[in-house]
C-alpha cells in the first residue's frame, strides 16, 4: 500500500455546501483515506492509497458532481471568474473600438453635412456595406447568438431586441445598396442606414463593457474576504516546527505565530502573549491584547508578541469561512421591493416587440412621407432603446454592494429582506446584560446581617451558586476565590429562572436570589429594606441570602457598562429612534443604569420566557422594531422583532436567530446598520425609479408620440446613447453606496 | 386606405398577435425530477424551465451554461439565497432541499431570463 496526500486545486466551488459535496464524493471512492476541501483556499486535499485509486480518478470524481479538479500543472493561480471576465472584456473591448471606428468612418460618408468632407470612397453605399458587414455579424454576433436560441425557447431578452432593431437597419440598407431602383420607383431617396446599425452596436457594447467592468467591482467584498485567508500554518508537531498548507491543519493542532504573522486557523491562545489586529474581520480599529486563554480569529494579524495556540476551527468551520458564507447567501438572496421588477421584467421585451409593430403601423399609416423611412427609423429606435437590463439590475447591484459594505464594518446582514425591513426601525429594545454593559459583573458590596461575617456571607453564597450558569453567580464564586475562601458542597441545588438558586448546605436551606425568590419562599426583608434600596439605586444588582428562612446578608453586584454604549444611544437617538433597555433587574437598578446611558423608556424585571412578549407589545404599538442582544438566552425576542441583532461573541458568529449580526461588538454599529439599511433602499428607490422612468418615458418618445405637438423624434443612434448610459448608471449608482459613511 | 396601408395594418396586427402568442403564451412543459439530480442547460433561457421535485429531498440542480450572453452568467435562486457565477461550458452544482411546497423561481442576474422549481 503506498499512501499519498496530494492537493488539488478545484475551479466553480462557491459555497460550503460545495465543500461537502466533493468531500462525500471524494470519500466514497475506493482507496480514499480522508478527503478535505477548503473553500476559501479553493483546493482538495485528499489522502489516496495510489495502488488503489489513481489522480485521474479523483479528478473525474470531481468532475461527477460538477466541479473541475486540477492536477498540479493545471493549477491556476487566480480566480478563475476573474479570468474569465479580464478576458471577455478584452475582446469586447476590441469589438467596441474595430465597430465604432467603422461606424465612424461610414457616418462621415453618409451624415448629411459631414458628408461633404469625407473622401469619395466612403460615400459609394458598396463600401459602406462592407465596412458594415462585420460590425453586424462580427461584433454583434453576440446578440444573434443570444437571440436564435432564446427564440428556439420561445422566451427573449435584450439583446433580442438589439437583433432585431439593427437587423431591421442593416437589411433595408443592404436591399437599397443593392436594388436602388426599386426604392427610388416607391418614391424614396436611395439612402441607406448602415451608419445607424454599426453605430447602435457599437454604442451599445460600450456600454456594456463599462456595465461589465463596473459590475465586477459589486462582488468586491466577497474577493476581498476570500483573500484574507492565510495560506500556510506554522505547526508544532512532535517538538518540531513545520510549516504546512493551511487546510492540512487539523483541530487540536498546536500553532505558532510570530509577530507580523496572519494568524492561519480560529484558536485558543496557550501560551504566550500578544496584541491581535482584528481590523479586517470585526471592523475593530484598535489592536486587541491578547493571552493565555483568549480566543483567537483566523485571518488576522499579529502585531507584536509571539504565541502558540491550538486550533479548535478549520475549513469552514472558522470565523472567515462563515462571513464569507453569510454574506455570499445575503446577496442571492432578493430584497421584497424587487418583486415588482420581478412582474414587468417577464412581460417586458415582448411588449416591446408589439409596441414596435404598433409603431411601424401607425407611421406607415398616419405619419409623414416618406413613411416608410418614418416607419423604420422610429420602430428601429423603439427596439433599441428599451432597457430591460436596468430594471434586472436597479435592486439586485445595490444589495450586493450594501451587503459588502456591512461586512466591512463588522455589520453581518442576513438577506436582502432584512437590509429592506432595517430601514423601517423606530424603536431599538436592547438587553441590558452582556449588550449595554459588559456582561461580566463584579461583586461590590457584600452586607452581612445578624452573626455571620461578610466572608462567611460570601462563601455560602458562592458555594451554592457554583453550579450556576448565570452570569452573576460567576461574579460571586470569582470573588470567593479571590479571597481564597473555602467552599462547602452543595445538595439538592436547583437554578429557579429569574429568580435565583436553591440548595441544601450542612443540612440547611440556603436560598440565594432577589425580591421575587424571598417573596416566594415568604423570607422577610423589610428591616433591611433601606440597605437594599441604597444599593439599587445606586444600578447595583441586590441578592439576598437566606439561611434557613432567615435573611443573613445581602450581596451586590455591579455590571460596567460599555464604552460605546453611549455613543451607540446617542447615534440612534440623532437618527430619531426610540430607545428602550429590557432587563431582568428590578426596576431601580434598572433605573440607576438607564439614568446613566440617558435611556428614559425601561422594560425591568422581565423575566427571560417573557422577553418575547415584551418586544410583542412594542409591536403592537406600531413600531417596527429592532431587538439586541447576545443571540443566546434572548433568541426568542431577537425573532419575535423585526429585525433581531445579535452582537457577536467570541467566534461564533452563524447566530440562527438574528437578521444583523455585529462582529465588532461596537454598539454605534447598530445605527450604522440602520443607516446601510437606509442608504441601500435610496439607492435602490433612486435605481427602479431611474430605470422605470426611463423605460416609460423614452419609449413613447421613441415611438414618436411628442412629434404631432414639438415634432421631436429620437434618432436610433440617440435612443442608443440613452440605452447604453441607463444601465450603466444603475450600476454607477449601486457603487456610489461604497463611498457613503456609515 | 390605400392597399400597401391596408398590408402593413393587417401584417402589423398579426405580429402583434403572434409575439403575444409565441412570447406569453407559451405552455409550461414541466420536468419531474426523480433522481436526486437533473441537467439544466442555461442556453436562450433555461432547459428545463421548469421542474418539479419532492419537498423536503436534497436535489441536485447542475446548471450548464452554453449561451455567451453575459445576461445569463449568473443564475439566482432567491428563494434558497443562492447567486453562482455560471463560467460558459462547465456545469455548476447547487443543492437544494426544499422543505415546503409551493414555486419557486430562478432567474439569471439580470432577471430576464426565468425558471421555476415546483416543489410538491
Amino acid at each position: 500500500m503506498t499512501e499519498v496526500k496530494q492537493i488539488f486545486p478545484i475551479k466553480g466551488m462557491h459555497c460550503a455546501s460545495c465543500v461537502g459535496l466533493i468531500e462525500k464524493s471524494l470519500t466514497q471512492m475506493p482507496g480514499v483515506k480522508k478527503a478535505m476541501v477548503n473553500l476559501a483556499t479553493e483546493q482538495a486535499t485528499v489522502t489516496f492509497d495510489s495502488d488503489l485509486c489513481k489522480e485521474e480518478q479523483i479528478v473525474s470524481a470531481v468532475a461527477s458532481v460538477g466541479y473541475q479538479a486540477m492536477l498540479e500543472q493545471d493549477m491556476v493561480s487566480e480566480d478563475q471568474e476573474r479570468i474569465e471576465k479580464t478576458k471577455e472584456l478584452k475582446k469586447l473591448g476590441i469589438k467596441v473600438a474595430s465597430s465604432l471606428f467603422l461606424g465612424g468612418l461610414i457616418l462621415w460618408g453618409s451624415f448629411p453635412g459631414l458628408t461633404n468632407t469625407a473622401p469619395g470612397i466612403l460615400k459609394i453605399f458598396w463600401v459602406q456595406l462592407l465596412l458594415a458587414t462585420p460590425v453586424q455579424f462580427w461584433a454583434g454576433w453576440d446578440f444573434y447568438r443570444a437571440t436564435i436560441p432564446a427564440l428556439k425557447h420561445r422566451t427573449a431578452n435584450m439583446d433580442t431586441l438589439v437583433a432585431l432593431g439593427t437587423t431591421v437597419a442593416y437589411l433595408y440598407s443592404a436591399f437599397v445598396t443593392a436594388f436602388p431602383n426599386v426604392v427610388m420607383d416607391l418614391g424614396l431617396e436611395a439612402m441607406p442606414y448602415f451608419d445607424v446599425a454599426t453605430i447602435v452596436i457599437g454604442l451599445i457594447l460600450l456600454g456594456r463593457y463599462f456595465e461589465a467592468k463596473a459590475k465586477g467591482q459589486t462582488s468586491e467584498a466577497i474577493r476581498k474576504l476570500i483573500g484574507l485567508q492565510a495560506k500556510t500554518a506554522r505547526v508544532i508537531r512532535e517538538d518540531r516546527e513545520i510549516d504546512i498548507p493551511i487546510d492540512q491543519v487539523s483541530v487540536g493542532e498546536i500553532i505558532r505565530v510570530r509577530p507580523g504573522e496572519k494568524i492561519p486557523v480560529d484558536g485558543i491562545i496557550v501560551e504566550g502573549e500578544s496584541s491581535v489586529d482584528d481590523s479586517m474581520i470585526t471592523g475593530e480599529s484598535i489592536p486587541v491584547d491578547k493571552a493565555k486563554g483568549d480566543i483567537v480569529i483566523g485571518a488576522t494579524i499579529n502585531k507584536s508578541g509571539t504565541f502558540i495556540y491550538k486550533a479548535t476551527k478549520i475549513g469552514s468551520g472558522t470565523m472567515l469561512s462563515q462571513i464569507i458564507k453569510l454574506v455570499q447567501e445575503a446577496q442571492g438572496s432578493k430584497a421584497p421591493i424587487q418583486r415588482i421588477a420581478d412582474m414587468i421584467s417577464a412581460y417586458f421585451v415582448p411588449i416591446v416587440i408589439m409596441l414596435a409593430f404598433a409603431t411601424f403601423a401607425t407611421w406607415y399609416i398616419f405619419g409623414p412621407i416618406p413613411t416608410l423611412l418614418y416607419a423604420l427609423l422610429n420602430t428601429v429606435a423603439v427596439l433599441i432603446i428599451a432597457c430591460p437590463c436596468a430594471m434586472g439590475l436597479a435592486t439586485p447591484t445595490a444589495i450586493m454592494v450594501g451587503t459588502g459594505k456591512g461586512a466591512e464594518r463588522g455589520i453581518l446582514i442576513k438577506d436582502a429582506e432584512s437590509l429592506e425591513i432595517a430601514h423601517k426601525i423606530k424603536t431599538v429594545i436592547f438587553d441590558k446584560t452582556g449588550t449595554l454593559t459588559k456582561g461580566k459583573p463584579e461583586v461590590t458590596d457584600i452586607i452581612a446581617l445578624g452573626q455571620v461575617t461578610e466572608n462567611e456571607v460570601l462563601a455560602l453564597a458562592a458555594s451554592v451558586e457554583k453550579g450556576s450558569e448565570h452570569s452573576l453567580a460567576e461574579s460571586i464564586v470569582q470573588e470567593a476565590d479571590k479571597r481564597e475562601l473555602k467552599l462547602t458542597q452543595v445538595t439538592k441545588f436547583k437554578a429557579i429562572a429569574g429568580h435565583g438558586v436553591e440548595g441544601v448546605l450542612d443540612k440547611a436551606q440556603v436560598y440565594l436570589g432577589n425580591r421575587r425568590l424571598m417573596d416566594q419562599e415568604k423570607v422577610s426583608f423589610s428591616s433591611d429594606l433601606a440597605q437594599i434600596e441604597k444599593l439599587e439605586t445606586e444600578g447595583k444588582t441586590v441578592m439576598m441570602l437566606s439561611v434557613d428562612h432567615k435573611l443573613s446578608g445581602l450581596i451586590a453586584v455591579a455590571d460596567t457598562i460599555k464604552e460605546s454604549a453611549h455613543a451607540g444611544i446617542e447615534a440612534l437617538e440623532k437618527l430619531g429612534i426610540e430607545v428602550v433597555m429590557l432587563t431582568g433587574d428590578n426596576q431601580r437598578t434598572a433605573n440607576a443604569i438607564a439614568r446613566k446611558l440617558g435611556i428614559t423608556r425601561v422594560l425591568a424585571e422581565v423575566l427571560p420566557d417573557t422577553k418575547a412578549s415584551e418586544v410583542r407589545k412594542i409591536q403592537e404599538e406600531g413600531k417596527v422594531v429592532a431587538m439586541v442582544g447576545d443571540g443566546i438566552n434572548d433568541a426568542p425576542a431577537l425573532v419575535q422583532a423585526n429585525i433581531g441583532i445579535a452582537m457577536g461573541t467570541g467566534t461564533d458568529i452563524a447566530i440562527e436567530a438574528a437578521d444583523i449580526t455585529l462582529i465588532n461588538k461596537d454598539l454605534t454599529s447598530v445605527a450604522s446598520a440602520i443607516q446601510l439599511s437606509k442608504k441601500t433602499m435610496r439607492t435602490i428607490k433612486l435605481n427602479l425609479f431611474w430605470a422605470f422612468a426611463y423605460n416609460i418615458v423614452l419609449i413613447p418618445v421613441a415611438m414618436g408620440m411628442l412629434y404631432p405637438f414639438f415634432k421631436i423624434l429620437l434618432s436610433p443612434i440617440l435612443a442608443s446613447v440613452a440605452m447604453a448610459t441607463s444601465s450603466i448608471s444603475v450600476v454607477s449608482n449601486s457603487l456610489l453606496l461604497k463611498r457613503s459613511r456609515i | 386606405m390605400t392597399l400597401d396601408k391596408i398590408l402593413v395594418l393587417i401584417g402589423s396586427v398579426l405580429g402583434i398577435g403572434l409575439t403575444y402568442w409565441f412570447f406569453l403564451m407559451k405552455k409550461e412543459k414541466t420536468v419531474e425530477v426523480i433522481s436526486d439530480s437533473v441537467d439544466i442547460v442555461a442556453e436562450g433561457g433555461y432547459q428545463p424551465e421548469v421542474i418539479s421535485i419532492k419537498k423536503g429531498k436534497t436535489t441536485k440542480l447542475n446548471f450548464l451554461r452554453k449561451d455567451s450572453s453575459s445576461c445569463l452568467e449568473e443564475v439566482m435562486l432567491s428563494d434558497f439565497k443562492i447567486r453562482r457565477y455560471l463560467p460558459l461550458n462547465e456545469t455548476v452544482t447547487v443543492e437544494i432541499s426544499p422543505q415546503k411546497t409551493g414555486e419557486y423561481k430562478f432567474a439569471c442576474g439580470m432577471n430576464m431570463f426565468h425558471g421555476k422549481i415546483k416543489v410538491v
